[in-house]
């Protein structure tokens, strides 16, 4: 083979990834936005019919509620692609700041800030955010700040890292000597050189926020009843599992293929950036 | 983790005779450890009090009578102000006294132990499994480097490893346990059962948390296989004549395993974080469940010295996979 045909080859399977996960996602997002539109009622239960297996009526069977489970699954998409994008954006601005600042400063500041970010991270995510939201109560802007809060120590460390090999270089000593202000320069100067390392990071969080915020619901500490969600779906039916798994299972590949599509997509722009 | 560079301009200066430069170096990472505790403890307190304001009204419900929410917390001592109960918090700990637990009247620390007994059998189960599987996968990745082999070991792990573990253990339920009734749905064993009856229940619930960790071991071992193939000494071993199986055993699998190791204990945390899911999922009592009923019961005391021993856990873990790391490797013995 040629040169630019083993190129092709070995550079073309790779993007399959990235199609794959972006058409799961999109499929989910049409979900999230059509919602009541496209589907029978989530919410109004048949209660002659609870835990029936599936049928004409009810494609993927009822819940313990006689709820339609392939609506809910529908509508469902639509609190977890809110909360975890919202989550992740909260945890970026806040840690791209801390990182900058960190970085940047160096001496005190920076000693007080890594450490902080060291004690964050010691503990795992689920155990800090039960924590955090037994003392504020679950709902849904709750959810959103305590995961977005615990997020922001992974992405300051990153960015904390990335900004201090660019503190040094010739640039940001022209801006110093230009006498800009600090600010000016972490946000004009560095900032954009250190996007890179912000957005690659930012988007493979936002494959483990959807992780965490399943996992909080079905914990019964996330997203709040009557709603749809998937992760509370399951911790609402999973005791009567022997009785009917659909209302169990199905939710259960809904957040499968949510998580493995928003990683592939990740993972597919990380790629891109890098070639 | 016992490597962080401070910050600040690089001391040039002699850092003194070696006895004193070794005393730091000893010293340094406990004083670390140290003050990581001291914070870990501030933001646990800090952050399941502060942010309640009232924990007899949290505890009582929005429609308690005032009097008896005040007559609560002067019993709990939550009516003395913030930083004196933290103090209070604190001396209690350097006196081994880890408080009680308001939902279930016993002293937290009975029941931290015979919890974290519960989990570190579940923990060392998967970590027994997982290990040498992800080292297997890892290196024979490495082996068959960019075959079909390589993609698909890689691939599912990678898969697996970004599934919640509740997805994986109901599916794993579903199948294995109401399907084939291969295993308990439950971890907990009739009382008075033998040993062997007691690790067969937990076959089931270590497995999600085997998956959760598979693919970033393997991947890294694969990375240490691939590092150790492409070196020097690899070719040096090769045109010496050395047989394959020597090659790969005395001279890759060494330096395969060093990286594997070094994050074996940043790998235990997350590890905890899969406990307290797995648990309830299969009904254990380990120390997960015993923290999602503090949390559920709102039982603050036990929740943060609950937290508390995982953060300490967590810490000690990592220091503990650093040293073995340097026992493994000459270079970061010296370093």
């Amino acid at each position: 083979m040629t040169p630019d045909v083993t190129r092709a080859v070995r550079v073309g399977p790779r993007p399959i990834g990235l199609v794959v996960g972006a058409v799961i996602l999109a499929i989910w997002v049409i979900c999230a936005i059509g919602g009541e539109h496209l589907v029978q009622d989530p919410y109004v239960g048949d209660s002659f019919a609870t835990l029936a297996p599936p049928s004409a009526q009810h494609w993927l069977g009822t819940d313990r509620l006689g709820r339609d489970v392939f609506a809910r699954v529908v509508v469902g998409a639509r609190s977890i692609l809110l909360v975890a994008p919202a989550a992740t954006l909260i945890g970026t601005v806040i840690g791209t700041a801390l990182g900058l600042v960190a970085g940047y400063a160096a001496g005190i500041v920076d000693d007080i800030i890594s450490r902080l970010i060291a004690v964050v991270l010691s503990v795992p995510v689920v155990i800090v955010a039960l924590l955090a939201l037994v003392a504020l109560g679950p709902s849904n802007f709750t959810v959103i700040g305590v995961i977005g809060f615990i997020f922001s120590a992974p992405i300051a460390r990153t960015v904390r890292a990335a900004v201090r090999v660019e503190r040094d270089k010739d640039y940001v000593e022209a801006a110093r000597l230009r006498r800009e202000p600090g600010v000016l320069i972490l946000v004009s100067e560095i900032l954009p050189n250190v996007l890179g390392p912000v957005l690659t990071e930012a988007t493979v969080r936002l494959g483990y926020a959807v992780f965490f915020i399943a996992t909080l619901s079905f914990l019964g500490f996330g997203i709040q009843p009557p709603s749809p969600d998937w992760g509370l779906a399951i911790y609402e039916n999973y005791t009567l599992i022997r009785a009917s798994a659909w209302p169990v299972i199905v939710p259960a590949v809904a957040i499968a293929s949510l998580v493995v599509s928003v990683h592939l997509v990740a993972e597919g722009l990380v790629r891109r950036s890098e070639r | 983790m016992t490597a962080v560079s401070l910050g600040g301009p690089p001391r040039l200066a002699d850092p003194g005779p070696p006895p004193r430069r070794l005393l730091r170096r000893l010293l340094r990472p406990v004083v670390l450890f140290v003050i990581n505790l001291l914070l870990l403890s501030a933001l646990v307190f800090f952050g399941a009090e502060v942010l309640p304001g009232n924990i007899g009204r949290l505890l009582l419900g929005r429609t308690a009578d005032p009097r008896s929410v005040d007559v609560l917390n002067h019993e709990l001592g939550t009516d003395r102000p913030i930083v004196v109960r933290y103090l209070s918090f604190l001396d209690g700990l350097l006196h081994g006294d880890l408080g009680t637990s308001l939902a279930l009247r016993q002293p937290n620390s009975d029941l931290l132990g015979a919890a974290l007994l519960n989990s570190v059998k579940l923990a060392a189960l998967a970590f027994v499994i997982v290990v040498p599987l992800a080292l297997l996968g890892g290196v024979v990745a490495a082996l068959r480097r960019d075959t079909w082999v390589d993609r698909t070991i890689i691939g599912i792990g990678v898969a697996l490893t970004v599934l919640p573990e509740f997805v994986t253990g109901l599916i794993l339920i579903l199948v294995l346990s109401l399907g084939l009734k291969l295993f308990p749905v439950t971890a907990t064993p009739p009382p008075g059962s033998g040993a062997l009856t007691q690790l067969y229940y937990l076959v089931l619930p270590a497995l999600p948390l085997v998956i959760v960790l598979f693919g970033y071991l393997a991947k890294l071992a694969r990375a240490g296989t691939i590092t150790a193939l492409d070196s020097d000494y690899h070719r040096t071993a090769v045109l010496k004549g050395l047989p394959g199986r020597v090659i790969v055993t005395r001279h890759v699998l060494r330096n395969a395993l060093l990286p594997t190791v070094s994050v074996l204990g940043t790998q235990a945390g997350y590890l905890i974080g899969g406990l307290v899911v797995v648990e309830i999922l299969f009904n254990y009592r380990g120390i997960g469940s015993l923290i999602f009923m503090a949390a559920q019961s709102k039982d603050i005391p036990l929740l943060e010295v609950g937290v508390l021993t995982v953060g300490v856990a967590y810490m000690l873990l990592s220091a503990l996979s650093d040293v073995v790391a340097g026992l493994l490797d000459p270079r970061v013995r010296s370093r």
